[in-house]
């Protein structure tokens, strides 16, 4: 008779480790790295339950804006390994020329704006064409919360949760045409509240305009926003209806939106009219590409202290590698 | 020495701004950009303090006080010490001492180019602002220190280039220096000398 005499150190059939608890190791890996990438953010940046951040001021918002706010699916997009921007940071260091050209002129004059009631024009090459009111453009659609770096084109960047919906919801429900190629935005003329809008020696010709190409338009990522931080968006931030499309810089993510029109050709936007040379039609985050005044290769991630610089390398599409599909064949030197 | 507390209150005036901008940084009162704010707050004060230099003399024509040619070597080098802060800014805050950066800019970048030539010229200007370098240079000193007027255009150049989409505030220090520039001709500097000796006679009625 034989006798086996199994080692000490020998495994049993049944404590093989199933294929698919091993194969999800991954999963395990990234969540215990997220896990502690939360742990070494500062309290400030952490939501201490879903959609309530510590540090934001709480505001009265409008019915439609509240009505939608317990659907919201909080963190839908998160950016990995990034503190999101101290809500003070992102409401008092802004551009938004409509209200004068400093960092904190937007925070200091935009208070006047009258975001109730708001209506958005949709016009052009769409089945159902007219004037919205923004609680009809908004009724459709579950809110998102969606974490996303924002690169201003002069090299700082913030990291911001928003509210809102995709926007190609939006544009499925208003319906483009065959004909329409790309979507045109325009912010509000109210020179009476806006006093930028007044400045004598300015070089925008008002109102603001942008545009993306439909597929861009279409992209998951393009984001409409009517919040952030989990509360509604303040003036200076382009309430109530804005544009976020994280993969290109800040000045394409148009604010305080009263127009959306679909359209066969490029629209000229506002920053190609000034400076051509210096600002695209696509202006895809680019490190390689550089502003002719300054480098794109590296950014000012804010908050950066007077005596801890935070100068951290751009990436491409600004992280955001999905849409690089979106220009497959196109020279982004010559389109940038 | 003369104007000896007039002197020193100039001195003071000029320390203040740069030691309240670091307080205000330190304490958090620039905002999340604190380095940017400091180096743009360092350039306009270059600029500002290279206009005030540049209006003394016309001042002690006007005026024969002679206060104001005290002050002027010393707002000069003013100028120069913020200029020295604000590109020192450049480098740490904004380009984070990567060197290769500031060589690329240096080489690519025609604004920086500009700015880079306005400080030099500066630079030129605070070397040689001593009494050795005046008696050394005699007759040439004053040759020399005429590139003032070369780096005041530079550094509007420099300032215009900046500038993204509102030209008011370029435009009212680029009116203050061309009126500076202007006060500087022959027939506007007799005019002005004029003026100031009908001034000093007979306050109330000043024609030109």
């Amino acid at each position: 008779m034989l006798i086996r005499v199994p080692p000490l150190s020998r495994s049993l059939e049944s404590e093989v480790t199933l294929e698919s608890v091993y194969l999800s190791r991954r999963k395990l890996m990234q969540a215990s790295l997220a896990l502690s990438a939360v742990g070494v953010m500062p309290g400030w940046a952490r939501a201490d339950t879903q959609g309530t951040y510590a540090d934001a001021e709480p505001a009265k918002a409008p019915g439609w804006f509240e009505e939608k706010l317990s659907g919201t699916r909080w963190q839908a997009v998160v950016a990995e390994g990034e503190s999101i921007t101290p809500f003070k940071d992102a409401t008092h260091y802004n551009n938004f020329y409509e209200f004068g050209t400093g960092k904190g002129d937007p925070a200091a004059n935009a208070g006047k704006l009258k975001v109730e009631p708001w209506s958005v024009m949709v016009d052009g090459e769409v089945a159902r064409p007219g004037r919205y009111a923004i609680e009809d453009l908004i009724k459709p659609h579950v809110f998102e919360e969606r974490i996303y770096r924002l690169r201003c084109v002069e090299a700082w960047s913030m990291v911001i949760p928003w509210l809102g919906f995709p926007l190609a919801d939006l544009l499925k429900q208003v319906q483009p045409t065959s004909a329409a190629r790309y979507v045109r935005f325009e912010t509000l003329i109210d020179a009476e509240h806006m006093p930028g809008q007044r400045s004598g020696f300015s070089l925008i010709d008002w109102p603001y305009v942008e545009g993306l190409r439909l597929d861009e338009a279409m992209h998951p990522l393009a984001f409409m926003a009517v919040g952030m931080y989990g509360r509604v968006l303040p003036a200076q931030n382009g309430a109530p209806l804005r544009l976020v499309v994280p993969w290109k810089y800040g000045f394409k993510s148009i604010k305080s939106i009263v127009r959306i029109s679909l359209v066969d050709q490029a629209p000229k936007t506002t920053w190609e009219r000034i400076a051509p040379n210096e600002y695209g039609f696509y202006a895809n985050v680019n490190p390689q590409v550089d502003h002719p005044r300054w480098s794109q290769a590296t950014e000012r991630r804010l908050p950066s202290g007077l005596f801890s610089p935070n100068v951290i390398d751009t990436r491409m599409f600004n992280g955001y590698e999905e849409v690089a599909g979106l220009y497959a064949g196109m020279d982004l030197r010559t389109y940038y | 020495m003369r104007y000896r507390l007039w002197r020193i209150a100039v001195f003071v005036a000029a320390t203040v701004p740069p030691l309240y901008w670091l307080y205000c940084a330190v304490f958090g009162l620039l905002g999340p950009d604190p380095g940017k704010v400091l180096v743009d707050n360092l350039g306009l004060g270059a600029l500002i303090l290279l206009l005030i230099t540049l209006a003394m003399t016309p001042l002690q024509q006007l005026t024969r006080w002679g206060g104001w040619i005290a002050v002027r070597r010393q707002l000069g080098l003013w100028s120069f010490t913020y200029a020295a802060l604000h590109l020192s800014g450049y480098v740490l805050f904004i380009v984070g001492l990567r060197l290769e950066l500031v060589l690329r800019d240096l080489t690519e970048r025609p604004y920086i180019i500009v700015g880079a030539l306005a400080f030099s010229g500066l630079l030129v200007l605070a070397v040689t602002s001593n009494r050795f370098s005046i008696r050394k240079l005699g007759r040439q000193w004053k040759a020399v220190h005429r590139l003032v007027y070369v780096v005041l255009l530079l550094g509007l150049l420099h300032m215009l280039w900046v500038v993204r989409a509102d030209l008011a505030e370029w435009l009212a220090y680029a009116l203050a220096g061309g009126a500076l520039l202007l006060i500087r001709l022959p027939y506007i500097a007799m005019l002005l000398r004029r003026a100031g000796a009908a001034w000093r006679e007979n306050p109330k009625k000043i024609e030109i």
